[in-house]
């Protein structure tokens, strides 16, 4: 038999040979198949911040476009019946109430995280990850309501009263300007508990991460364990926490209901820290009713939106890099 | 001799400032939750979870506040279900089909950065989106926004678990001749109560989230009927009752507010459990 004039006989076999069994081939559709459908998923996650920002700015370009930039973020009045969009104060009042809330949390969440990841066993901590979990999923309408309940009461009653009588007299900023209670204070006081635990989790995190030689040297050498720690800290961590700070910074600006309830909603400057305020997401959350009847009400509010959205994904980008380079430096 | 003292007093100092701010943390966290119970227990009666509002609920007649229970749990849900359809895939592309490349990588960073995002921007492009699609007001479109909030949450914790999961299980899948996909099978298999945990936490972020709800979803007294009309929600239902002058409503607002808190930290309780006792096919 000439093998080379007939070939078309060996054509099946050749052709099983190169794609296996009809099993073989169909298990390989089926992977190909999975691979396409799950990278399809990996695209529309990859492509949905861009839509999302793109569409915010799509929302907002009709005020955008009727106002220059500089009017809106510097205008101190809110008049959309009137036609006046100025951003200013609830720009104002979202860092201001973001402020205060870093300056109550940072300190104590920096130490807690510190005392997490140097002094903590692997076990007390196994113990302790599960509560800080749980802290984080406690709703932001429950903290509102703890905040109306004990928070506005003490400094409606005791913090404000004496803050005027000592330090007030002196600084106009700790003058008691609204009997009240609600302002910039009890929000921002109820908002440290609130990113505490976040910015203990990220500490924690990358302080765990730095080399363990560098630590069994230092003790090694004699240092007590907060030399250890502190040269750590130095050395290492540094990045990290701060990375860690901005994190909860801008999850902070972002907080919505719980800010809405105790920040007292009064479009002004504010002076002093007991001062009520407005905040972005608090404008974009009480309006979002009325805005089908004034023109370029909605276009404002989602102009807010996408203020919001642009400080916190330059915020949340920078302090991510910054954690990733420091984590995967360490794994390998 | 005196130097060494100071060093010692200052590691101790030190060692004690820090328990000191991690014990206070602790008991805020315990006086938030002893604060909500305590207001809440007062209010909370059977009529409260078992009934839809009556007419004038909100000036303290009677009713419960059933429709904003149920109507949390279909939304958060459905949030979570969409979320997993596309969570659960791109995890596993991450960890079978690109598993340590930069595609994985980048993946991993974009969800870490839409974590960060605030849900009430979720609530403004839902809002748009909606009006774009010319929905209205709905459980659509809440579950659609919600969907947004806990999609990162999701992703990101099934995915540290995955990466939890042992070196040569890889290895000796793909050794034995099975196919990607193939191996994406037992992976599931080895990560399923891992993949539970992750779910159970989004299922209770999602009933705790309210802003972006708020347009999405809208607020209704009856009980949830249709996925295109407006359905009520928990954390919504206590932000209203709570605004009302009334202090019968008012109450009813704390007693909202511990159920709402009570069904997160069952959930959130159910998530540990399921991480830590579940898995009889897991290979430890």
């Amino acid at each position: 038999m000439d093998l080379t004039r007939d070939t078309h006989l060996f054509k099946p076999a050749v052709k099983r040979i190169a794609w296996g069994s009809r099993v073989q081939r169909w298990r390989r559709v089926k992977d190909s198949c999975a691979r396409m459908s799950s990278g399809t998923a990996v695209l529309i996650v990859c492509l949905l911040v861009g839509v999302i920002a793109a569409t915010l700015v799509i929302r907002s370009w009709p005020i955008l476009s009727a106002y220059p930039l500089d009017e809106l973020l510097t205008g101190q009045t809110w008049q959309p019946l009137h036609g006046r969009f100025g951003f200013a104060p609830f720009i104002a009042g979202s860092i201001a109430v973001t402020l205060v809330a870093m300056m109550l949390a940072v300190i104590p969440a920096v130490f807690s995280g510190i005392y997490l990841a140097e002094y903590t066993s692997s076990r007390a901590r196994a113990a302790l990850k599960p509560l800080i979990d749980l802290l984080v999923g406690i709703p932001s309408v429950v903290y509102g309501l703890w905040g109306i309940l004990f928070i506005i009461p003490l400094v409606r009653d005791v913090i404000g009263p004496w803050s005027d009588r000592t330090l007030g007299q002196v600084f106009p900023f700790f003058a008691r300007t609204n009997p009240s209670g609600y302002g910039l204070l009890s929000a921002g006081f109820v908002l440290a508990v609130m990113v505490f635990p976040l910015i203990v989790a990220v500490t924690e995190e990358v302080l765990r991460s730095a080399p363990r030689e560098m630590r069994e040297t230092l003790l090694a050498l004699g240092a007590t364990r907060w030399e250890t720690t502190q040269c750590i800290v130095r050395r290492a961590g540094l990045p990290g926490i701060l990375a860690a700070i901005v994190l909860g910074f801008s999850r902070a600006f972002g907080e919505t209901l719980a800010i809405m309830m105790l920040i007292g909603n009064v479009p002004q400057m504010p002076t002093s820290l007991f001062d009520a305020a407005y905040s972005l997401p608090a404008l974009i959350a009480n309006n979002y009713g009325e805005i089908m009847s004034v023109p370029l009400y909605e276009s404002a509010l989602m102009g807010a939106a996408l203020a919001l959205l642009a400080v916190v994904l330059l915020f949340n980008i920078l302090a991510r890099l910054v954690i990733v380079r420091l984590t995967q430096a360490q794994a390998r | 001799m005196k130097r060494t003292q100071l060093r010692k007093v200052k590691d101790r100092f030190f060692t004690w400032l820090m328990r000191f701010f991690l014990v206070t943390a602790a008991a805020l966290l315990g006086l938030i939750l002893l604060g909500i119970a305590w207001r809440g227990v007062g209010a909370l009666s059977w009529e409260m979870v078992s009934q839809s509002p009556q007419g004038g609920f909100y000036l303290g007649k009677g009713g419960g506040i059933l429709n904003a229970i149920v109507g949390s749990l279909y939304l958060a849900l459905g949030a979570t279900t969409l979320a997993s359809l596309i969570a659960i895939p791109v995890v596993l592309y991450m960890h079978v089909y690109a598993r340590g490349g930069r595609l994985a990588n980048n993946v991993r960073l974009t969800l870490d950065i839409m974590w960060g995002i605030p849900s009430i921007v979720y609530g403004a492009f839902g809002f748009s989106l909606m009006i774009f699609l010319g929905l209205r007001a709905s459980l659509l479109a809440g579950i659609i926004a919600l969907a947004l909030v806990v999609l990162p949450i999701l992703a990101r914790t099934f995915d540290e678990i995955v990466s939890m999961a042992p070196r040569h299980l890889r290895e000796t899948a793909l050794a034995l001749g099975t196919t990607r996909l193939e191996f994406l099978g037992v992976l599931l298999r080895q990560t399923a109560p891992g993949l539970l945990t992750a779910i159970l936490l989004a299922f209770g972020r999602g009933i705790g989230d309210a802003a972006s709800v708020l347009f999405t979803a809208g607020y209704t007294d009856n009980m949830p009927e249709s996925l295109l009309r407006p359905v009520a929600s928990l954390p919504l239902a206590v932000f209203f009752q709570l605004s009302t002058p009334f202090p019968e409503v008012q109450a009813r607002a704390y007693a909202s507010a511990l159920v709402l808190t009570i069904l997160v930290l069952a959930i959130s309780l159910l998530a540990h459990f399921s991480m830590t006792r579940l898995g009889r096919h897991v290979i430890r």
